[in-house]
């Protein structure tokens, strides 16, 4: 179900949103636990992006964490976390290869473990948070609710960053269109638990309240009758055990809201050289402008070399000649590279603050390491 | 096969790929197809869960041309031909589609209430494949529609699907609310969709992927999620993207090639003779890795593969839309079914 149904009201722009933070999303500089934040469209290398930030960091010297959503297979080989949810694992350099000066970590998100530690966490009983977890209710929020995942993600960010483990952290979100769904990830299950409705389930029967109660009671039967009684049911149960839980979570989720507006914190766009992610990245730095978040980096994958045109008049003579296929070949490709320098200055027309970064096409898929050293190199200032 | 038979096999098909590889652009391909063959065609995307409206979908648009976002309205972008052909579109969006859904079933009264208070999200919270099973729901109508020959149905659907994970749990949401809704309208919605995504007659899967190796990988995988776990019919795979086959001469230094522009009298300056070096070998590398994963697709995934090729010219619109469609008509021509 959309977002603003879940918040039940209207979402609020982030509250005291900081100065824009500019200067590049990842120096070699020493700063302590900074985080970025990888966002863009679907498909177009964010998790090898993310990934190649860490690494970069790792090369610079520093304790960098990559936190991926869900890497391509051989990508998850590379970096050793196939199949290995949750926890961070430490990437070693390829055989042969000098040992890093610094480290690079990886973990792949487990939203549904995440989120039952979290419950763990803050449950006043063990019986509790075993109730919470077998609730129906609860396994279905957990496991499929829209933006859990981006709420899981934070947390883990969150988490991460406490263990102070860390020098670098860096985040790839799920693909979105809507940035705020990653920014306003903390607050979602806080303000799910703020709904109207729900506080009415919860509310101990008082005279005051009787109207308010009876038009929950109408909306309830209303659902009961679409969806069938057992829903109702369940989630009045969820919620009842939930009780004494919120403030825990609403803490929690507040300050890793203040962990994502950090002037530590920046966030980075990646999108491909073609029109619909060009736009559909730009909008997301739209967004993110709007919450006071200003992307630093935008990285641009698979672009295509700068080719030089043949002069017409040897192309023409070239013409029925058995070079003439590679005039036509460069001209086909130069024409894709000439429309992706459009997008580009698009890019930087419209993020203007923000370094640009163009990792060129690789001819093979980035599914090691040294690949992925390869568009780390590209990603430098 | 010709087009016609290929449309007639369904009356919905759902297109689906791993992100960016091109599913909006097929869909667009597909519809414009069968306008040319006289058929009404609609192209329904969704509005992403979580889709503020501004947000919704601008791709499809620009490759036809129109000048504003899609939205719940249907409209015409490309009116019909001489054979009375034609593509609409419509977004569907889970919110407006209960809403409807709700007026449907005499609940008109309530429905904005449940809606403004956040009531849904008990809904949506305790149920959760149901935005998903609304949108399957509204599809499913407008299937029926079709079927029974309503003057302002379409012939043919084109489902612009969620990318290809997320279309597996899309295309589940029914069974699970079999699993977890106890009864009720929903109940029944959940069964009357698996019936249609259960038969071939009604509704089939059209794979999309570029000739990569992950959205290749992608693809063998989803398409086996979608045939055990849904049991959904596949009708086919597009390759899209596919460079055309450029027969370069055998590589050769920058060098080389300035002698032998010369010996054609040529003069090429370094920098040309580079670029021209340079690009041949990226087209070489690209047909070559190219035409293995489109080999390993077909070993790997025993369906009908069909190629789009790659547009270099320029951002997709309505030109390239008619070229890519003159492609897709080719290639069905040259397509001989296989059977299962």
């Amino acid at each position: 179900m959309s977002d603003d149904l879940i918040a039940g009201e209207a979402p609020t722009p982030a509250e005291a949103a900081p100065a824009p933070t500019t200067g590049p999303a990842t120096g070699s500089g020493s700063a302590e636990g900074e985080v970025v934040v990888c966002m863009g469209p679907g498909g177009v290398g964010k998790t090898t992006t993310a990934a190649a930030l860490a690494l970069r960091g790792a090369l610079a010297g520093r304790r960098a964490c990559v936190v991926t959503i869900d890497p391509a297979r051989r990508l998850a080989d590379a970096l050793g976390i196939s199949g290995v949810g949750n926890e961070p694992r430490r990437v070693a350099p390829p055989a042969g290869e000098d040992p890093w000066p610094g480290e690079l970590w990886a973990v792949m998100l487990d939203a549904q473990s995440t989120f039952d530690d979290l419950v763990g966490r803050y449950a006043t009983s063990e019986d509790q948070a075993r109730a919470i977890l077998e609730n129906p209710v609860y396994r279905n929020m957990s496991g499929a609710l829209s933006g859990t995942q981006e709420y899981m993600a934070v947390e883990k960010l969150y988490e991460l960053q406490e263990s102070g483990d860390y020098d670098l952290i860096v985040v790839d979100t799920p693909p979105a269109q809507h940035a705020l769904d990653f920014l306003e990830a903390p607050k979602h299950l806080a303000r799910l638990l703020d709904n109207r409705v729900f506080r009415l389930l919860m509310v101990p029967t008082r005279v005051g309240l009787k109207a308010l109660e009876i038009g929950a009671h109408v909306m309830l039967r209303t659902i009961a009758k679409v969806a069938g009684g057992q829903v109702v049911s369940d989630t009045v149960q969820f919620f009842t055990q939930f009780e004494g839980m919120e403030e825990g979570f609403r803490a929690r989720a507040k300050r890793a809201d203040e962990l994502l507006h950090s002037p530590t914190t920046s966030f980075a766009l990646v999108c491909s050289p073609r029109r619909d992610t060009v736009e559909e990245a730009l909008y997301l730095g739209g967004q993110l402008a709007q919450a006071g978040v200003n992307p630093t980096l935008v990285v641009v994958n698979r672009c295509h070399p700068r080719y030089v045109q043949v002069a017409p008049a040897s192309a023409e003579r070239l013409a029925g000649t058995p070079l003439a296929p590679l005039v036509a070949n460069l001209e086909q490709l130069r024409m894709v590279a000439v429309k992706e320098e459009e997008q580009l200055a698009r890019v930087s027309a419209a993020l203007p603050e923000a370094r640009l970064c163009r990792v060129p096409f690789l001819a093979r898929e980035v599914s090691d390491l040294g690949a992925l050293a390869e568009v780390a190199a590209s990603l430098g200032a | 096969m010709d087009p016609l038979s290929f449309f007639s096999q369904a009356r919905a098909f759902i297109v689906t790929g791993k992100g960016g590889v091109g599913k909006t652009t097929l869909s667009g391909v597909m519809a414009n197809l069968a306008a040319r063959q006289g058929l009404r065609a609609l192209i329904v995307q969704l509005g992403i869960p979580g889709a503020r409206r501004e947000a919704e979908p601008a791709y499809l648009s620009h490759l036809f041309g129109w000048p504003e976002n899609l939205s719940y309205q249907q409209v015409r972008l490309r009116p019909g031909g001489t054979g009375g052909g034609e593509v609409s579109a419509r977004a569907l969006r889970p919110d407006t589609a209960l809403v409807e859904y709700l007026h449907l079933h005499g609940m008109k009264r309530l429905s904005h209430r449940l809606v403004s208070s956040g009531a849904l999200d008990i809904v949506a919270t305790a149920v959760p494949g149901m935005p998903d099973m609304l949108v399957l729901g509204k599809l499913k109508q407008m299937e029926r529609a079709a079927a029974a020959g309503q003057a302002d149905a379409p012939d043919v659907i084109l489902l612009d699907a969620p990318a290809a994970g997320h279309a597996v749990r899309f295309l589940q949401s029914p069974h699970g609310l079999l699993d977890a809704a106890g009864g009720g309208p929903v109940r029944a919605q959940a069964e009357e969709v698996v019936e249609m995504l259960a038969d071939p007659a009604r509704c089939q899967v059209v794979l999309v992927t570029t000739p990569e190796e992950t959205p290749v990988s992608e693809t063998i995988e989803t398409a086996a999620l979608l045939e055990d776990r849904v049991g959904i019919k596949l009708c086919a795979v597009v390759v899209n993207g596919r460079f055309p086959v450029l027969s370069l001469p055998p590589p050769m230094s920058a060098a080389e090639l300035c002698d032998r522009a010369a010996a054609a009298g040529v003069k090429l300056s370094p920098p040309e003779a580079e670029s021209l070096v340079a690009a041949a070998e990226l087209r070489l590398q690209r047909q070559e890795s190219q035409a293995v994963q489109v080999a390993r697709l077909a070993a790997e995934l025993p369906l009908p593969q069909l190629e789009l090729p790659f547009c270099f010219s320029a951002e997709l619109g309505p030109e390239q839309l008619d070229d890519l469609t003159d492609a897709l008509a080719r290639a069905l021509t040259n397509w001989v079914p296989v059977s299962a």
